[in-house]
C-alpha cells in the first residue's frame, strides 16, 4: 500500500471527523451552554486522530528504515493499523466531546507545539549541515592526514602522486587554496573597503536628504544582482580589461587572474560594506559630533577624529562579515579565478579558491569513496568553520559597540 | 597647528573622495548594466534565410500514401538542400555545397517536417519559407562579425560571404523576433538553443522551495514572536541557529544536499525537486528574520484590543496579528524568493548542471536553472553563445525586478498599515 494512498485516506477520514465533531457538539448547544463553539470540537477530532495516526506511519517508516526487515512483511498491515488508530483516537476524542469540553484549549495547545516543531527545524539544518560535514570529512581523514590536509603545500587531486599509492589519488596539501582565497578577498575588500565606507560617509554626511534618498536605493541594486552575472561581467568585462592594460604596462597577466576576480568581487561586496558601515555611523550619538563641531573642527576632521573612531568597532565588525562574504562567494571566482593551485601571492597570476575547488571536485563525479570526493567535504568543513568564526567575532563586536551608545 | 586655509583645503578634499566614491559605485553598476545590455540585446532577433521549398511528392511520399509514419522518415535535408541549390546553381564542387548547406541550421528539416506533419497536402505544391540561418551568418548580418577583417581572421569566409551578400541583395535574408530563444531548450548550436528548460526548471525548484520555506518560516517567525518564553535555552538556542544559518556560504547548502537529500534519502540527481529543498534550506532565515520584524513593528493595541475583547492569544495572534503583519512577511519572502532565484551555487553541487535539451515535465526530471543555464553559455567560447548569456541574464534580471518591485509594493502598504 503506497504511503500516498493512505495520506490520501486519512485526510477523507479527517474530514468526516470534522463533521462528526461538528454535529455532536451543535446538538449538545441546543441543550445546554458550551466551553468552545462546535468549530473547535470538529477540528480538535480531525486534528488529534489525523496527528496520532500520522505520527504512527513516521515512526513505523523510521524503523522500517532502521531495522530494515524485520518490519517490511507486516508492510501490508501498515493501511489497517493506521485507520484503527486513527478510528480508535476520533472515538475516544468523540466521548470526551461534553458541554464542558476545554476543546479550544487542546487544540490550541497543539497549535502550540506545531509551530515549536517548525522552529526546531533551524536546529535540524545545523545539525545536518554539520554531520554531513563532518561525516565526509572524517572518512576523507582516515586516508589523509589532518596535517597532511592543513598544513601540505601541494593540491593536486585529479593525478596519482604514485602508482602504489593506496586509497589516494592525489596530493591533498590546501595551502594553495587557502591563499588562493584569501589573496582574491583580500583583493576585493581593498576595493569594497574604503569605496564602501567612504560613500557610506558620503552619503550619511555630505549628500542633501534628495540625492541620498536616490543613491542610496540605485547603490543597493548591486547586492541584489546574481553572483552568476558578476562571474560574467568578470570573464567578459575585466578579465580582459586587466589582461590588456597589464600588457600596455608591460605586465604578464593571467586571463584568469587573482586580480579580475578579486576586483569584482569587490564590487559585489560594496552595497554589503556601505550598508553596515552606514547604521554604524548613524548609531553614533549626536551629541559627540555636535560636541565636536561646536569647537570648531571641519566636517571632515569630525568624521575622521570622532565619528569614525567612535563607530570603528562596528566598522571592523562590518568589514569581517564582508570578508566573510568574499570567502564564501562561489561563482565569480568559479567563473573568473583559475582552477590551478598556484601558492602565490602574485595578484597578476590564477590562483584557485576553497570553493572553486569545492566545485571542481563535486561536479560530475558520483562515486562516493575517493578521498578526492571527500575532500570537497573537508574543504566544506573549513569554510564553514572559518566563516562561522569570522561571523561569530563580527557579531560580537558590534554587539559590544551597540551595547556601549544604549 | 594647521591654519584654517589647509583645513579647508583638507574638508573640500575630503568630500571630493566621498563623491568620487559613490561615482564609482554607480559608474561600476551601469558599466555592468551597459556592458550585459550591449551584448544581449541582439539576441532577441534572430536571422532566418528565406527558402522556396519544394515540397517534392518524389523524396517526400513516393508510394502516394498520404500516411505520416512513412512520411516522417524522409530526408528532409534534401528539400533544404535542392531549395539552395536553385538560388545558388553555379555551385556544383561537393566541397562548396557542404559550405552552402551549412549557412543554414540543422533545425531547418525539423521546421519543414512539422511543415509537412500539420498539412499532409502541401506535398506536391512549393511554398516561400523563412528557415533558420546558422549562427555565424546570424553574428555576421548582427555585426558581431565584422566583414572588412582579412579572411582568415574571421568565420565567415569570402566565398560564404558573397553567398550572404547575394542573399541579401535578393531579400532572401532578414531578422526577426528570436522566438527560439524563449521555446527551446538547451541546445549544442547557439541559433537553436533557448532558456524555456532552464526557465522551467527554476520555476519548479521555487515552488518547491516556497511551499516549504514560507509557511515554515512563518510559523517559525510566529512561534518565536507571539509565543516563545523569553529566556529559555532551547528557545535562545534555536535563535542563534538561525542566525547562523543565515551567514552560511550558500555552496555548503549545496554539500548538505548532495551528503542528506541525494546519498542519505537518494532523492533524484540533477531534480528541480532537490534544488527546490536545498534553496528552501537557504531561505528559510531570509524568510524568518524579516517575518519577525514585521511581527515586532505590529503595535501591541491591535493584539491587546483582542485579548481584551476576550480572544485566546492563538486567536489574537491569527486573527489579528498575522494578518496586518502578512505583507511585511510577504515582503521579505519576495525578496528571499529573488536570492533563491539568482543562487546557483548549491545547484551546482546537486548536480543541476548538464546539457539538458529536453524540457523538464516534472519535479523528478533532470533539468537546470536560470542562473546555471548562464553559467553554463558563459563557459562555451562561441560568439553566439555569449549574445545568448547576456540575453539569459537580460531575462533573470528582469524576474528580479518585477519581484523586488512587488516587494517595494508590499513594503509600502505594509508600512501603511500600521501606522
Amino acid at each position: 500500500m503506497n504511503i500516498s494512498t493512505i495520506l490520501i485516506f486519512l485526510s477523507l477520514l479527517g474530514i468526516s471527523a470534522y463533521y462528526a465533531g461538528l454535529k455532536k457538539s451543535i446538538t449538545l448547544r441546543k441543550k445546554s451552554f458550551l466551553h468552545s463553539t462546535p468549530i473547535y470540537h470538529g477540528a480538535l477530532l480531525a486534528v488529534n486522530s489525523s496527528l496520532t495516526s500520522i505520527l504512527f506511519l513516521i515512526i513505523w517508516i523510521i524503523l522500517e528504515k532502521t531495522f530494515l526487515l524485520e518490519l517490511s512483511s507486516f508492510r501490508n498491515y501498515l493501511f489497517t493499523i493506521s485507520i484503527i488508530i486513527f478510528l480508535l483516537t476520533a472515538f475516544v476524542t468523540f466521548i470526551k466531546i461534553k458541554h464542558n469540553f476545554k476543546a479550544r484549549d487542546h487544540l490550541e495547545k497543539i497549535i502550540e507545539y506545531f509551530l515549536l516543531c517548525c522552529s526546531s527545524i533551524a536546529i535540524l539544518i545545523t545539525i545536518g549541515i554539520f554531520l554531513s560535514v563532518i561525516f565526509e570529512s572524517s572518512r576523507f581523514f582516515e586516508s589523509i592526514s589532518i596535517t597532511e590536509f592543513l598544513f601540505g603545500t601541494h593540491w593536486s587531486p585529479q593525478i596519482p602522486i604514485r602508482e602504489d599509492q593506496v586509497g589516494s589519488s592525489g596530493a591533498f596539501g590546501a595551502i594553495p587554496l587557502f591563499t588562493g582565497t584569501f589573496l582574491i578577498a583580500f583583493i576585493a575588500m581593498c576595493v569594497a573597503g574604503p569605496i564602501g565606507l567612504m560613500s557610506a560617509i558620503y552619503l550619511s554626511e555630505y549628500a542633501s536628504k534628495k540625492n541620498r534618498a536616490i543613491i542610496k536605493p540605485i547603490t543597493e541594486i548591486l547586492a541584489g544582482i546574481p553572483t552568476v552575472v558578476y562571474g560574467f561581467f568578470a570573464v567578459v568585462v575585466v578579465a580582459p580589461f586587466v589582461r590588456d592594460t597589464g600588457e600596455y604596462l608591460g605586465l604578464d597577466i593571467a586571463s584568469e587572474s587573482a586580480l579580475a576576480a578579486g576586483l569584482v568581487m569587490g564590487i559585489m561586496i560594496i552595497p554589503f560594506v556601505s550598508s553596515i558601515s552606514d547604521d554604524v555611523i548613524n548609531a553614533v550619538p549626536q551629541n559627540l559630533k555636535n560636541g565636536s563641531l561646536g569647537i570648531g573642527a571641519t566636517k571632515s576632521e569630525t568624521i575622521l577624529k570622532v565619528i569614525v573612531p567612535a563607530a570603528l568597532p562596528g566598522i571592523i565588525g562590518g568589514l569581517l562579515l564582508a570578508v566573510s562574504r568574499a570567502i564564501g562567494e562561489t561563482m565569480i571566482v568559479v567563473m573568473a579565478a583559475g582552477m590551478s593551485a598556484n601558492l602565490t601571492a602574485n595578484p597578476f597570476e590564477a590562483v584557485t579558491t576553497v570553493t572553486v575547488q569545492i566545485v571542481v571536485l563535486l561536479v560530475g563525479d558520483q562515486e562516493f569513496d575517493s578521498p578526492k570526493t571527500l575532500a570537497a567535504f573537508a574543504l566544506g568543513l573549513v569554510l564553514f568553520f572559518v566563516t562561522l568564526i569570522l561571523n561569530y567575532m563580527a557579531l560580537y563586536v558590534v554587539r559590544k559597540y551597540r551595547e556601549q551608545y544604549e | 597647528m594647521n591654519n584654517l586655509k589647509s583645513r579647508l583645503a583638507k574638508e573640500k578634499r575630503f568630500e571630493l573622495y566621498g563623491f568620487i566614491s559613490v561615482f564609482l559605485a554607480l559608474s561600476l553598476l551601469s558599466l555592468l548594466f551597459i556592458s550585459i545590455f550591449s551584448q544581449g540585446y541582439t539576441a532577441f532577433e534572430e536571422t532566418r534565410i528565406q527558402l522556396k521549398i519544394n515540397f517534392e511528392q518524389d523524396i517526400l511520399d513516393p508510394g502516394h500514401t498520404k500516411d505520416w509514419s512513412v512520411i516522417k522518415k524522409s530526408n528532409f535535408n534534401l528539400l533544404v538542400k535542392n531549395s539552395l541549390s536553385e538560388i545558388f546553381p553555379d555551385t556544383t564542387k561537393r566541397k562548396q555545397k557542404k559550405k552552402l548547406f551549412k549557412l543554414i541550421s540543422s533545425s531547418a528539416e525539423y521546421q519543414l517536417r512539422n511543415e509537412v506533419k500539420n498539412n499532409l497536402n502541401i506535398i506536391g505544391t512549393s511554398k516561400k519559407l523563412w528557415v533558420l540561418a546558422d549562427d555565424d551568418v546570424d553574428m555576421l548580418i548582427k555585426g558581431h562579425i565584422k566583414r572588412n577583417l582579412p579572411e582568415d581572421e574571421r568565420r565567415i569566409d569570402n566565398k560564404e560571404l558573397e553567398w550572404i551578400v547575394t542573399l541579401e541583395s535578393k531579400k532572401y535574408i532578414d531578422k526577426f523576433f528570436n522566438k527560439t530563444l524563449f521555446t527551446n531548450g538547451d541546445s549544442a548550436e547557439p541559433e537553436q538553443s533557448g532558456v524555456l528548460g532552464a526557465l522551467i526548471g527554476s520555476l519548479f525548484a521555487l515552488t518547491i522551495t516556497l511551499a516549504l520555506s514560507f509557511p515554515i518560516g512563518v510559523a517559525t517567525a510566529v512561534y518565536l514572536e507571539e509565543f516563545a518564553s523569553k529566556n529559555n535555552k532551547f528557545i535562545d538556542f534555536i535563535e542563534v541557529n538561525i542566525n547562523n544559518l543565515a551567514a552560511v556560504p550558500s555552496i555548503i547548502f549545496g554539500l548538505l544536499g548532495l551528503a542528506i537529500f541525494l546519498n542519505f534519502f537518494g532523492m533524484p540527481r540533477s531534480a528541480p525537486l532537490v534544488g527546490g529543498m536545498v534553496l528552501a534550506v537557504m531561505t528559510l532565515p531570509r524568510i524568518i528574520i524579516p517575518s519577525r520584524a514585521a511581527l515586532k513593528s505590529v503595535p501591541p493595541s491591535i493584539k491587546e484590543g483582542a485579548l481584551g475583547v476576550g480572544a485566546s492569544n492563538v486567536q489574537a495572534v491569527f486573527h489579528h496579528v498575522v494578518p496586518v503583519a502578512l505583507p511585511g512577511m510577504l515582503t521579505g519572502t519576495i525578496i528571499g524568493m529573488a536570492q533563491a532565484l539568482g543562487e546557483s551555487a548549491p545547484l551546482l553541487i546537486i548536480g543541476m548542471v548538464a546539457f539538458i535539451v529536453d524540457i523538464p515535465q516534472s519535479m523528478t526530471d533532470p533539468s537546470t536553472a536560470l542562473p546555471i543555464q548562464i553559467y553554463l553559455w558563459a563557459d562555451t567560447p562561441e560568439r553566439g553563445f555569449v549574445e545568448r548569456t547576456s540575453a539569459a541574464i537580460m531575462v533573470l534580471l528582469l524576474f528580479l525586478i518585477v519581484m523586488n518591485s512587488l516587494a517595494v509594493y508590499l513594503r509600502k502598504k505594509f508600512e501603511k498599515d500600521i501606522n
